[in-house]
């Protein structure tokens, strides 16, 4: 009854004109950043993240906007994967699978309508279970003292590398970069300097808008000159999509395998480390094994088309429970949403719950607001990102690589963080040559300072007794988990990992 | 190779980052921990990740040719170029000519490249700095 009254208070401030406005526009610009193959939502939230900053939006509308864009880029994947047979992200990734080949049979549109449809199902169920498993675990997250939070931060970095690499020692690289990263700067318990050399610009430490924009974006940009890669992928292609409105009974027939695959996704999202491309592989996986009694999927299977659209966009909902609730986000583009978060002055975590309410319940009331947007988006209007998907990348990348800029000159100003920014661009590309994930890099910058706090708290409490951080039962529950969640992949996900990896280039190495 | 390479520098990365938290200089007020247990912890997260990496290298990852990689290192010129000369060159200007280089690169004939420059700075500066009051760069004419 609680929840309601707290989800009607959100409603409330969901619908000002100006959030309202912010939704749509979210939900526009991610349908068009998630059909634009090498725009993907991680990098698309990087872009605009530094915008809605310096634009001096409050939390509440800049976490509206942003989450509008990461659940529209979860839609939007879906229309290049059916027409042109390359996912417009990862997460769409399972969606060429039977989409394209429905594509060919001249259902494109039908195609079209049933995932969207299936996105939706799987986003509100997602956004219900949002509700309801996010104060049950911020409950639990309650009891955690520092030496639990710091168990949980080691969770989050050991299970991360467990999904979205091939090679743990790659995403250990990763992560203990980005900690490293994050230690530059003045130490914020004694006041000494580390790590910077002398150059006053860094006593502030890096700015992580600084290190996702140049990593995510501007890498993608280097990607794109390295193929020389500038056209646009419709070229010499018809985009036919013909009849835009299925039959009722094959949505009917695809009901069960929505609400299947809603639940499964949802949990994949939940789960640390994991995120939407792990939901929809899993649901793909699941729905071919259980309903594929004639060997139809991969052959234009509607319910094949449906699977894997429910299992993102449910994925998408729940990778945000742990984001929200405990701080630590399980996949690339909710650690985005964190920075966010972060770059407001606003911690996320149990305490959110309670010191921020108008946050939360208004970013969950608009997050049902933006799914119905977004399914009139998606089905009526879908002719209108189809369109999209013929802009060159010639004209698309400049202008990524131009916002970029004025993103982070607009929040410092200074020439210092465009250099940094360009190096970290470079390293970005060197990284992901070398199949180097660049989340953990990410969540390393990101959540490197709580982690230390944390584990010196934790000690100096205990007088300066290490053996503490793994003295309570809650905190070896946590170690374990942590400890299971590195070494199980490499026993067992060997061979998962190598089916959800044979599709993939580069963009392996921002998974989300 | 290549991630032999890549280690053997991760490793030295490691070793560097573990050598300069050695040196940072303790404040008289400190807590029980200090700020180098953090850093070293990490540097040995990363040496024996990296030290994984040269042992056990991944299949060697299809690198650019020359002439590619060229073009992406001049690309990283003219970014610090555009860096730099924001502020003497003016938002407006600077941008036109790197979103062109960029555009040129890609692929477009001289004449949509322009296009391109001028019309993406232009747009840019009309919606971010007319329309939404973002501050850019000013330069010698004032946009």
């Amino acid at each position: 009854m609680e929840t309601l009254a707290s989800l009607g208070d959100g409603f409330a401030i969901a619908l000002t004109w100006q959030n309202l406005l912010l939704a749509f526009l979210g939900c526009f610009l991610g349908t068009v950043m998630g059909a634009l193959p090498g725009l993907g939502p991680s990098n698309g939230v990087a872009i605009l993240i530094p915008l809605a900053f310096t634009l001096g939006l409050g939390a509440t509308p800049s976490l509206i906007l942003l989450t509008s864009v990461y659940y529209g880029a979860m839609y939007g994947g879906r229309i290049s994967s059916i027409l042109l047979n390359i996912p417009g992200d990862e997460p769409a990734m399972m969606t060429c699978l039977d989409g394209h080949p429905m594509a060919k049979k001249g259902m494109a549109g039908e195609a079209l309508s049933l995932s969207g449809i299936a996105s939706f199902v799987g986003a509100f169920f997602a956004t219900w279970g949002l509700i309801l498993l996010a104060p049950q675990l911020v409950k639990i997250a309650l009891l955690f003292g520092p030496a639990e939070y710091f168990a949980l931060f080691a969770l989050a970095f050991m299970t991360l590398g467990g999904v979205s690499s091939t090679n743990q020692a790659k995403s250990a690289f990763a992560a203990a970069l980005g900690l490293g990263l994050a230690t530059i700067g003045v130490d914020t318990q004694t006041g000494v300097p580390r790590f910077t050399f002398g150059e006053v610009h860094l006593y502030d430490g890096l700015d992580f808008l600084v290190a996702i924009v140049g990593l995510f974006a501007l890498s993608e940009v280097f990607i794109f000159l390295e193929h020389r890669h500038g056209g646009s992928e419709t070229e010499g292609r018809k985009l036919e999509i013909g009849r835009l409105y299925p039959p009722l009974s094959m949505i009917k027939s695809c009901i069960p395998t929505m609400l299947r695959t809603s639940f499964l996704g949802f949990l994949a999202g939940v789960l640390p480390g994991a995120g939407a491309s792990l939901g929809s592989f899993i649901s793909y996986s699941m729905e071919k094994r259980l309903v594929d009694k004639e060997g139809t999927f991969g052959t234009g299977d509607p319910r094949g088309v449906a699977a894997p659209e429910a299992g993102n966009n449910a994925a998408a909902g729940g990778a945000l429970v742990p984001m929200l609730a405990l701080g630590v986000p399980g996949s690339g583009t909710t650690a985005v949403l964190l920075a966010v978060l972060l770059a407001l002055n606003i911690t996320p975590g149990p305490l959110l719950f309670t010191q921020n309410p108008d946050v939360v319940w208004g970013l969950i009331a608009a997050l049902f607001i933006a799914n119905f947007m977004l399914l009139a988006m998606n089905i009526p209007m879908v002719g209108l990102f189809t369109r999209v998907l013929m802009i060159p990348s010639r004209v698309l990348m400049p202008i990524v690589a131009m916002v970029s800029f004025v993103g982070i000159y607009g929040i410092s100003g200074s020439s210092f963080d465009l250099l940094v920014m360009i190096g970290f661009g470079v390293m970005g590309w060197a990284l992901r040559k070398l199949d180097v994930p660049l989340v953990p890099i990410i969540l390393g910058t990101l959540l490197g300072n709580a982690m230390e706090n944390n584990l010196r708290r934790a000690i100096t409490i205990d007088n300066g007794n290490w053996w503490t951080l793994v003295d309570s039962p809650l905190a070896i529950g946590l170690w374990t988990i942590a400890l299971i969640g590195f070494v199980l992949p490499l026993i067992v996900g060997r061979r998962v990992k190598a089916r959800m990896h044979k599709r993939r280039d580069e963009e392996g190495a921002i998974s989300d | 190779m290549s991630d032999r390479i890549f280690g053997l520098f991760g490793v030295f990365l490691a070793i560097g980052f573990a050598v300069s938290a050695l040196t940072i200089e303790e404040s008289f007020l400190s807590d029980a921990v200090g700020p180098k247990a953090f850093p070293l912890i990490v540097a040995t997260i990363l040496g024996l990740s990296s030290a994984v990496i040269a042992l056990r290298p991944d299949p060697e990852p299809a690198w650019p040719a020359l002439g590619r990689l060229v073009e992406i290192v001049a690309a990283v010129v003219v970014m610090i170029l555009y860096a730099e000369l924001l502020p003497v060159a003016g938002f407006v200007t600077a941008t036109a000519f790197a979103a062109g280089y960029l555009a040129w690169r890609l692929g477009s004939g001289p004449v949509e490249a322009a296009l391109t420059g001028v019309g993406t700075s232009v747009g840019i500066y009309v919606i971010f700095h007319l329309v939404l009051g973002l501050s850019l760069a000013r330069g010698p004419w004032g946009f």
